[in-house]
Parts: structure tokens; sequence; C-alpha cells
């Protein structure tokens, strides 16, 4: 069975992120770029999956500019043995993501989707959402356990819900995502990541796979969070209320 | 997940499970005396795998089953554990080369992907270009990607980057700013005046040196170096003789406690029959190559001295930009007694430049060099500057300021020490990036030398008193050790080098008592009432330092270790108020009540900025600064 991993090159979560002067989205020049941790976490389950002999091949694949291959690299040193790369410029949004990935998967034929649970650029939360939708799959998001069963061709995954553990059990091919508490990623060591160099990697372009990227959404500005006030003591209820009519306008 | 993390070849001989741990070793502690070892000449197998590999590059991996066939190259290296017993003070510093744990070899490995490190990989790959032969060149970097973690003013002089990559230019250096002026002030509390500066920075550069030092990275790698960042330095590997034969880097995934985590990864061993050591101003393992090998006694230099850089980048009004506009200042806030001054430069895009260096060897155990930045910024001269402004990046490093006094002998059995480890920073022009990328390159070509024409690693350190580093430093060594005499006497004695002498003087000045030596008790001064941070051109250590990115994995052992654990409640703290709370840049230092009420140090190692300012200030040197995890450590990307 083959195993497909989506992984998205983000800012680094410990960067201090920026607005751009002109409200057109965030700096990303000169700034440290990684693998998303939600996706490092679905390539090592991924990886283990396939350490425990239920699955052929771990397949990585990212979309995104040519840098993206840096992060397809890094997933090849942590232990996929392939790569694809679709290349696309410009803004890639969940549903263009998600219809790309139904087009690979047309091509691939994967057993499982492991995908994180978000990216930390735009927190979406959709991408797996709507991979699943679109091949009509079955979906366990927000996993924090999975258990593959071969024989039975299922996989039981424990989801982290509002209210607390949810298990499903969903017929394979599936899609999951992950969250934080499934697993520890594993580092990629200096000798995986020079045999990474010589794992082969297939591009594509949107084109080829006959999708059409451009979105129906527009971001229109980005600006940081007001700057938090300082806070104000009241001396009364009536006040209060008055404040939260007049001034807060919440009332 | 066992299978992933045992990288034991079968066909390796001699070798038993290491049982205790390199941080063990790290500390000094006894040899484990139940270790086997294999009696062969271990230097006489290292030349015969790397005479094969004179014109192929060498590089085998032992332990990875993918590989196949290369069970006599790894039986060969298995024989590099070293003799039971006779070498006792040696392998304390040294460790065994392959004991449990996955090897690769090159001919030239690096320590530090910085302006030296880069330098000397580009031109080992030039050379091999020119005769038609190839070395294999790994550079290993501990800051998460290249030049996360370079931090420099930086007035950049490009005489040595001229001569190793001429085309510098039309390649896109991400050098443009033409320096346009160069002032040079006495600052009071409230004025400036004006003095005649000393500097000739006509044809030179503002640059960021972290944006310089990845675009030398990313041509490094054309040439074909492999450069690993995220990967930290963090033993030194011996051989039977006591040379030198590479570096083991950092296991990774250990808990705080020593344990092993589920991801636990052990660390690899880098091979080199050349190693060379580009950490930066006082690197970690080139320290204990100093001093293991008596580099400095070898020719009588003296102790290093130092000095702490503090900086911000600031994106500034568009109005009060002028590209290439360079400020020095010497004076308020420091005092008469304390050296040191302050730079801003104008760099491209409305950034700007500004720091305070404050020279470590200060008296007063309650000096802040971080707050007499924030002072410095209220100075009514710099103020209107940095108004309307935001602060882009925090940083702090240490810097040489010895000189050509200070330079240790560079070449030990096996490698050489290049760029700031050594300490070629030329301080009255307060540059050092283009005496680090020389020595880089000269080290290169004694290397190569070294490895395919038969000569020796000691031909750099001839090359380099020929070179035009030795020369300017020479003419620079006077500078600094005069003002030891007091700021008048400095100022003086300058002069008096710079206009009459001209770096002619028949004298060399010494310098003073280390750093560490120079910092009075406590009650022989008061504490220094430092004013509120303003949040706006002023701010609080937590909030400066979230702009380094700073970051490591919390649960890891603490880097930075007590050489003698009861010494600061015992001394640092009731004679000198515990002065590491104070010069620290970054708050790994507090001293916290415990429930008894007593103050006990806490160590906040997530927080450190790898700037080794307590490695060089604490009073009794038992602050020892080791590498943390591979990746940790701070995210420069325009300073």
């Amino acid at each position: 069975m083959k195993i497909m991993v989506a992984v998205k090159r983000v800012i680094d979560y410990a960067v201090k992120i920026r607005v751009k002067a002109d409200k057109s989205g965030v700096e990303t020049q000169n700034v440290k770029m990684s693998m998303n941790p939600f996706c490092e976490i679905a390539l090592e389950e991924a990886l283990r999956i396939k350490e425990a002999g239920l699955a052929s091949e771990v397949v990585a694949v990212t979309m995104g500019p040519k840098q993206s291959i840096d992060t397809l690299r890094t997933g090849l040193a942590m232990g996929a043995d392939r790569g694809i790369h679709v290349e696309a410029t410009g803004d890639l949004f969940p549903l263009a993501v998600a219809k790309l990935f139904k087009a690979l998967v047309e091509i691939e034929k994967p057993g499982l989707i492991i995908l994180g649970k978000q990216a930390i650029d735009n927190d979406c939360n959709q991408t797996g959402q709507m991979v699943a939708g679109l091949l009509g799959w079955p979906q366990g998001t927000f996993a924090s356990k999975v258990v593959l069963d071969k024989e039975k061709q299922e996989v039981m995954v424990d989801r982290e819900v509002d209210g607390g553990l949810e298990t499903v059990c969903l017929n394979l091919p599936a899609v999951i995502t992950t969250d934080l508490r499934l697993n520890q990623p594993r580092y990629a060591t200096l000798p995986n990541i020079m045999k990474a160099k010589s794992k082969p990697v297939k591009k594509y372009t949107p084109e080829e796979l006959n999708v059409a990227t451009k979105s129906d959404l527009e971001v229109v500005e980005v600006t940081e969070p007001p700057k938090r006030k300082a806070g104000v003591l009241v001396s009364s209820v009536d006040e209060l209320i008055d404040k939260l009519k007049n001034e807060a306008h919440v009332i | 997940m066992n299978r992933l993390v045992s990288f034991r070849s079968k066909s390796r001989i001699g070798t038993t499970p290491c049982s205790s741990s390199f941080y063990a070793r790290l500390l000094g502690s006894s040899i484990d005396a139940s270790r086997t070892r294999s009696t062969a000449n271990a230097s006489d197998s290292l030349a015969t795998v790397s005479r094969c590999s004179s014109l192929v590059p060498a590089r085998t991996l032992t332990g990875s089953s993918l590989f196949g066939s290369r069970n006599g190259s790894s039986a060969r290296l298995s024989n590099l554990t070293g003799h039971g017993g006779s070498q006792g003070v040696a392998r304390r510093f040294c460790s065994d080369a392959a004991a449990e744990r996955e090897s690769m070899e090159y001919d030239v490995v690096i320590v530090g992907a910085g302006p030296a490190g880069l330098s000397a990989a580009i031109r080992l790959k030039q050379l091999c270009g020119e005769k038609g032969v190839d070395l294999s060149v790994c550079v290993v970097e501990k800051g998460a990607e290249v030049g996360a973690h370079i931090i420099s003013g930086n007035v950049f002089e490009p005489r040595a980057l001229d001569e190793l990559l001429p085309e510098w230019e039309k390649e896109e250096a991400p050098i443009s700013v033409s320096v346009s002026s160069d002032k040079f002030w006495f600052l009071t509390k409230d004025r400036a005046f004006s003095l005649p500066s000393p500097f000739d920075n006509k044809n030179n550069y503002v640059i960021s040196l972290s944006q310089l030092v990845r675009w030398m990275g990313s041509k490094a790698e054309e040439y074909g170096v492999e450069i690993y960042p995220g990967f930290a330095a963090s033993e030194i590997l011996c051989d039977d003789n006591g040379s030198v034969i590479g570096i083991g880097t950092n296991d990774m995934g250990v808990a705080k406690n020593g344990s092993k985590k589920e991801n636990f990864q052990r660390g690899v061993a880098l091979k080199g029959r050349v190693t060379l050591f580009a950490e930066g101003c006082r690197g970690s393992l080139s320290e204990k190559i100093i001093k293991k090998y008596h580099l400095r006694e070898k020719r009588n230099a003296q102790h290093q001295t130092y000095a702490l850089g503090i900086k911000e980048v600031w994106e500034i009004d568009e109005s009060k930009h002028q590209p290439g506009a360079v400020i020095h200042t010497l004076g308020w806030p420091l005092d008469q007694k304390t050296y040191g001054g302050s730079f801003l430069y104008h760099m491209s895009e409305r950034q700007v430049a500004i720091g305070l260096v404050v020279a470590l060897n200060y008296k007063n155990p309650y000096l802040s060099p971080y707050e007499e930045f924030q002072k410095l910024k209220h100075h009514p001269a710099i103020k209107p500057i940095l108004e309307d402004g935001t602060v882009i990046q925090y940083g702090a490093r240490t810097l040489n300021e010895g000189g050509i006094q200070s330079v240790p002998y560079p070449v030990f059995p096996g490698g050489a020490i290049i760029g700031c480890s050594a300490g070629f920073l030329n301080v009255p022009k307060i540059k050092g990036t283009h005496t680090a990328m020389k020595s880089g390159m000269l080290a290169a070509e004694a290397a190569f030398g070294t490895l395919l024409e038969g000569s020796n690693l000691d031909s750099y350190w001839t090359t380099l008193q020929n070179s035009w580093v030795w020369e300017e430093l020479h003419k620079a060594r006077n500078y600094r050790p005069a003002f030891d005499h007091g700021f008048i006497p400095g100022m003086a004695i300058s002069a008096v080098e710079h206009y009459l002498f001209r770096g002619k003087s028949p004298f060399t000045l010494k310098h003073g008592k280390p750093d560490h030596e120079a910092t009075n008790v406590a009650r022989s001064h008061s504490p220094i009432e430092y004013p509120k941070p303003d949040g706006v051109l002023s701010f609080d250590v937590p909030t400066s330092l979230h702009r380094s990115n700073t970051n490591h994995d919390h649960d890891q052992p603490a880097h930075l270790k007590l050489r003698d654990p009861e010494m600061p409640t015992q001394v640092n703290l009731p004679e000198y108020d515990g002065p590491e709370s104070r010069y620290c840049p970054a708050r790994v230092y507090e001293y916290v009540p415990e429930e008894s009420g007593q103050l006990k140090l806490q160590i906040n190692a997530q927080n450190c900025l790898h700037c080794k300012a307590c490695d060089i200030k604490d009073p009794k040197q038992n602050i020892e600064w080791t590498v943390p995890e591979g990746g940790g450590g701070p995210g420069y990307s325009v300073m």
C-alpha cells in the first residue's frame, strides 16, 4: 500500500513575523522557512506505518514555488521514498490544493493520505477535509492515535474533539489529518540528508494535472492585530454597562 | 522505533556499547575502563583510507545497510578507538571516533558556516577546479540555517571578497549600499560633539553580514561544498597520537534529565583529513584546542580580550533614512573607565543597524551592557532617527579585541583555526570580516597543499604572517591596549599612533588583566539604577529576545554547564552580586528565591543567544558554554 503525505513549506514557527509595508501579506523575504510542524507529524506517522510493514512506500507531496523543493528534501531526509513537487507560483488556497491532490491520487493510487491538520501560516484546517470530500473517501481528522489493520483494510483513528476523544473506524482508502499529540517527529540525520539528495522527485504543474488554481478568494489586506489598549477601571456596574453600550457597542 | 536509532554496523569489530554518555565525557568524568580497545595503529589505517581518496571524494558511510559492501573500510575505521589507559588526559579531551555511531569521511571538515568557514570551503573547491582534482568538503553549522547565527555591525571592506569571488557584484551578492558619509561623535548625556573621523570607509559598504553569508553559502553549494545546518559540532575526535581527525555532532533527542527521548538520534562522527575550526569568537571547540595544544604559549601570545556587542535593526521613517550613512560614537553612556562605543549604520530598504559595543574588561559588576544600550537610544542625537520606527531584529555577540598580541598559533596536528576563533578583528577599524575571510582562504591553500602536494599545514602560519592581514593587524595593535590606561591616555596614545607613528611605532603595548579578572567585587560599587523601558525606543529583555527568533527545544539538558554547581551561590552572588544576571543579553541567568528564601541561580538555557559573554566574563570561569542541540539558537536574517 502506498501512503501519500502532504508537506507544506511555511515560515518557521520560531520566527517573529512582520506584515509587509503595503499590507499585501506577511514578509517572507529573508525569513527562515521550514516544514509545517503538523506535516512533520504526518510524515512521521506515515514512516512508522511503513516501518511496521503495513505500507510499501511513502510519497511526500509538496505544492508551491521552486523553493518548496527544500521542504521536500527534508521530508526525503526523514525517510520518505519519493517526492512529488507541484510547482505553482501565486497563492494556493486549500480548494486548489485539494483539487491538485485529487489529480495526483488518480495517478498514484495511494491507499492512505495523511496531512497535517492545518498549516501554521494560514491556519485554514480545510485541505484534508476537502481532499476527502472530493475523493469521496472517509476522513479521520485531528488524529491523536492511528492504528492500521491491513487484514481488514481499515484504520482506527482517535480524534481530538471538543468533548474529549472520539474513535472512528475508516475503510481504506482514507484521509487522515494529524494533531499535535500523535507522535514526536524524528530528526533528519546527516547520512539521511545525504541520501535524500539522490531520491527521485517528480515535478508537475497545475496545467499538466488539468487543475485551475485561480481562487474565488482574494486577500484584500493583511494588518497586524490592533495594539492592546490599556485597561480601564470602572467604579460601578452602571458605569460598566454604560461603557459596554456606548463605547464598546457590544450590548 | 529501535531499528532507526541503531547504527551499529555488524561488520565493525572491537567496539562495545559506549556506556558513559557523551555528556559525561564533556564534563571530564573518568573513562569507562570496561571498554575494550583494539590496538591497531589508528593513524596508519586512516592514511590508507585517505590516500586512495586523493583523486576521488573520500566518503564512506559505515553502518548503513543500504550502502552494501563497505566492510573493508568500516573494519579499518573500527580500529580508531583509542588505546586503553595510557592516554587518560588526551581521552578526556578527545572522544572515541567510532564508538557506536555512524561516521562519514571527508577530505576537509569545516566547523562553522560563517565568513571564514565558507571562504575556506570555496577556496578549496576553486583550487580543486584549477588543478583538475577533487576534494570532498563538508561544513557543519549549528544554526538552523546558514546565516542564522551571524550578527555583525557591518561596514564591509570587500578586499578579501574581491580576491575570492571577484564577480560578486554580477552574481548579485547582497552588497549594494556604499558608505555615503562617515561621522564620529563624542556623546555626553545631552549633546553630541563631532570629531574628525579616524576611519576610512570610502570604498566600503554597509551590509547585513547574515545576508552576505547566506549568499556565500549558496555559492559554496554551487561549487559542490556540502553544508549541513542544524548540526552542532560538540566533540573533537582524535587518533592515538593525539592528532585531530574530525568532530562529532551532538546527540539529538536527549531529555532534560539526560534520558533518551522517543526521537533520540545519536550524533555522527565527521572525519576529516584536515579539520578547520571556524566557530567565531570564543568558539567552544576552538578554545579546547587552544588549551590542549598550548597554542598561545607556542607563540608567546597574550590572552584574548573581548567586547560584547548588542545590536538592533530598525525600520525607520523614509524621510530620516540616508542609505550608506555611518555614525560611530564614543563616550556616553559609558564612563571613562569603560571602553566601548556605539554604531549606527543606514542599510538598504529603510533599515538602520544600531548597536553598542562594551569591552568586557569593565570593572563595575553592576554594569548591564543591555541597559546601557537602551539608554543610548534615548540620546537626543539618536532618538530622532529611531522615532516612529519599528525594531525588526535584536541580537548580541561577543567579539575579539585582542588583535595581534592575542592570536594563538593557529595550526595543530590535524587542522587549523580560522576567523574569529583565532581572532583577526582589526579593532581600530572595527572590522573583522575581511581578515576572517582571508584567513579562511589562506588555510584552505595550506590544506590543499597538505592533502595533495606534500606540504604541511604550518604553511598557513607563514602565509598569514606574509599577508595583508598581518600587516593590518600589526599597524592596529596599540590602539586598544592604550585604553587600558584610561580614556584620555587612550585617546592620546591613539592620536600619537595614528598621526605620528602611522603604525610604525617601535613598541607593542600589552593587554591588562583578562576580562574575567577585571571585575571588581560588588562592595566597591553600588547598584546602577537603570530607567524603565518605554516600549517605544527601549524595551525589556523578553521583548527584545522575542525579536531575535531564538528558540531551543526546551526538553534538553542545559547547554550552559557549571564546573562547580555551588560556585554561583558561594562566590558569584556574595562577592560580585551575580553579574551574569546583568551582562547576559538574553536573561539566561536569574537568581530566584527558593522556598527557604535563599537565592539560587536559575539557568534559562532556552533564551541563549550564543553570544559567549558568560563563558568570557564569569569571574571564576565557572560557566562553560557548550553547544546545545543543533538547530537551536537565534534566527538572524538581517543582522
